[in-house]
């Protein structure tokens, strides 16, 4: 572990920012992505069939 | 196949490859390989973050703003070769007139699309400290900008036609023609002077970066391979089930979930 304390760590020296905006965003696109399949199937197996 | 008679019993065959390229075999073989994929992509994943963002080193030069290339080089290699998996998958299916290829090719544009975004939104924010600027018109960047246009222009011409022949083979055509700007992409950083930095890894030469780094670094790949392989393959088969609603095996699959 290279952080003496998790403000710091949050901090990350000044670009907390930069890099939690980077991991942030994308961590929510693809849990929306993984959202959305899942949305599709369960419309897909009760029972009434998009399409 | 089913050997009923116990007095003949199945002998070993040779494996025959295109039997995985009928849907419902494709479906079956899949499921499995998806839950798969989910699996050693939470291990991969976690791994990745606790090793880049816990225990690797801070940059010398760029300073913890560095971490982001743990986000940005996968996104960006995996946008690129969906590309290409995609302007593959969208050529078979116009040489062979094969259902299945055409529903991969379009099976992975959203993702890669969404690949392609996640390397520009991380390359925006990490070049602000690095380069002092959020954006530059500059080969790499531009290259990678016109590969997100692909990737929607291919899915608003896929889903702007409504023939579903048509439209398979209408965007397919696009997709193929657009695969040019892949090599331009990766290359760019050698062929033009541009404010991107050049390869970190190469198959060549022995990478540039620290060992605890690049475990970091391929461990996130792992893990966005494994996410886009899930991804993609759960894609498919939602399209196969809606597609082919009305074949025996999607409704023998329907009423096993149904009862379960």
């Amino acid at each position: 572990m290279i952080w003496s304390s998790f403000h710091e760590f949050i901090l990350m020296h000044g670009y907390g920012g930069y890099v939690w905006g980077s991991f942030g965003l994308t961590a929510l696109l693809m849990v929306l992505e993984f959202r959305q399949l899942r949305k599709i199937n369960q419309s897909i197996f009760s029972e009434n069939l998009p399409s | 196949m089913e050997y009923k008679n116990p007095t003949n019993p199945p002998i070993a065959q040779p494996i025959n490859w295109f039997a995985f390229a009928s849907p419902s075999r494709f479906y079956q073989l899949s499921q499995k390989i998806i839950l798969l994929c989910w699996i050693l992509f939470l291990i991969t994943a976690t791994a990745g973050l606790i090793l880049g963002l816990l225990f690797a080193p801070t940059d010398a030069v760029q300073g913890d703003s560095y971490r982001i290339i743990y986000i940005h080089v996968p996104a960006a290699w995996m946008s690129m070769i969906l590309y290409l998996a995609m302007a593959f998958w969208a050529s078979i299916g116009l040489i062979f007139n094969a259902r299945l290829a055409y529903r991969f090719a379009i099976s992975i544009a959203p993702t890669g699309a969404l690949m392609t975004f996640i390397a520009l939104w991380t390359g925006a924010l990490w070049g602000k400290p690095t380069w002092g600027t959020w954006w530059v018109w500059d080969a790499r960047l531009t290259s990678e900008l016109i590969l997100l246009f692909l990737y929607i222009g291919y899915l608003s011409l896929y889903y702007s036609i409504h023939d579903e022949r048509k439209a398979a083979k209408a965007s397919s055509l696009l997709a193929i023609v657009g695969a040019v700007n892949v090599p331009i992409i990766y290359f760019s950083v050698k062929w033009w002077n541009t404010l991107h930095q050049g390869a970190t890894i190469t198959v060549s030469k022995a990478p540039s970066i620290e060992q605890t780094m690049l475990i970091a670094l391929l461990l996130m790949t792992a893990a966005f391979w494994l996410y886009a392989f899930a991804v993609i393959f759960t894609r498919v088969n939602q399209r196969s089930l809606i597609d082919e609603s009305h074949t025996d095996w999607v409704q023998q699959i329907l009423r096993g979930r149904g009862q379960a």
